[in-house]
């Protein structure tokens, strides 16, 4: 038998789980969304402002938002490791990535309560 | 000694011919490649899909702006597109999760729910594709 010494600080355990959990969160949310939008009233202006001026749909459309952060944040870190040898540029694009998905969730915050 | 290692021909297998001619992808090969294209797609894509929903959302003129906007041919297409993406990351993504939960890893299993996710992905693309339009 083989025991195996775990060390390192774990992040990528916690990265690969988060991007699991998050993608249930989104999957759920998209098939709920479907649903309202394809069996629920025909959409206009007044349906789709007041869907999204509902307590629980800016919520629910937060935690999505957060989640895709996360989760488009591993797998495009995932994408970069893997295809972008050069250090100096896997790390700036790296954070052009970050500062874009921070970007994304103020946007969709901003969205959300204006 | 040197000279025999180097002299040796060695079949070049990542070549770019190789890559697009002679290597035949497993079908979850396929599901796997185009699950990643499709979330790099949906990354990218983020940002005009906000840009749509915050003109949406704005007004009653952006609204009906976004509504003309995306009956453009080109647009369509491009919505369409977007749309199998995350059709397909969805299904693969499910694929993935019970891969994960060791739920279908043996080749049988994997290559029949590979076909599915791939013929599951473009039939909801054309399914909503005709819902919408």
């Amino acid at each position: 038998m083989v025991t195996r010494v775990v060390v390192g600080a774990h992040y990528g355990l916690r990265d690969w789980l988060a991007q699991r959990m998050t993608a249930v969160i989104m999957a759920l949310y998209s098939v709920v969304i479907t649903v309202v939008l394809l069996f629920g009233q025909p959409i206009s202006y007044s349906v789709w402002r007041d869907l999204f001026a509902q307590g629980w749909m800016r919520v629910a459309t937060l935690l999505v938002a957060a989640s895709f952060a996360w989760h488009a944040w591993v797998g495009v870190r995932d994408i970069l490791m893997d295809y972008i040898k050069p250090d100096g540029l896997r790390l700036a694009l790296q954070v052009l990535v970050l500062v874009t998905i921070a970007g994304y969730l103020g946007w969709t915050v901003q969205i959300l309560w204006r | 000694m040197a000279n025999v290692t180097t002299t040796k021909t060695r079949p070049k297998y990542l070549s770019l011919q190789a890559l697009l001619f002679e290597i035949r992808l497993p079908l979850p090969g396929w599901v796997s490649i185009l699950h990643r294209i499709s979330g790099a797609l949906l990354f990218l894509a983020a940002l005009w899909l906000l840009w749509l929903l915050d003109r949406s959302l704005s007004s009653e003129s952006g609204f009906e702006a976004v509504k003309r906007y995306s009956g453009l041919p080109l647009v369509k297409i491009s919505l369409l597109v977007l749309v199998w993406a995350y059709c397909h990351h969805f299904c693969a993504g499910i694929r993935f999760l019970f891969l994960d939960l060791d739920k279908g890893a043996d080749k049988a299993t994997a290559r029949l729910t590979s076909i599915i996710v791939i013929v599951a992905g473009l039939a909801l693309t054309a399914l909503l594709g005709a819902k919408l339009w």
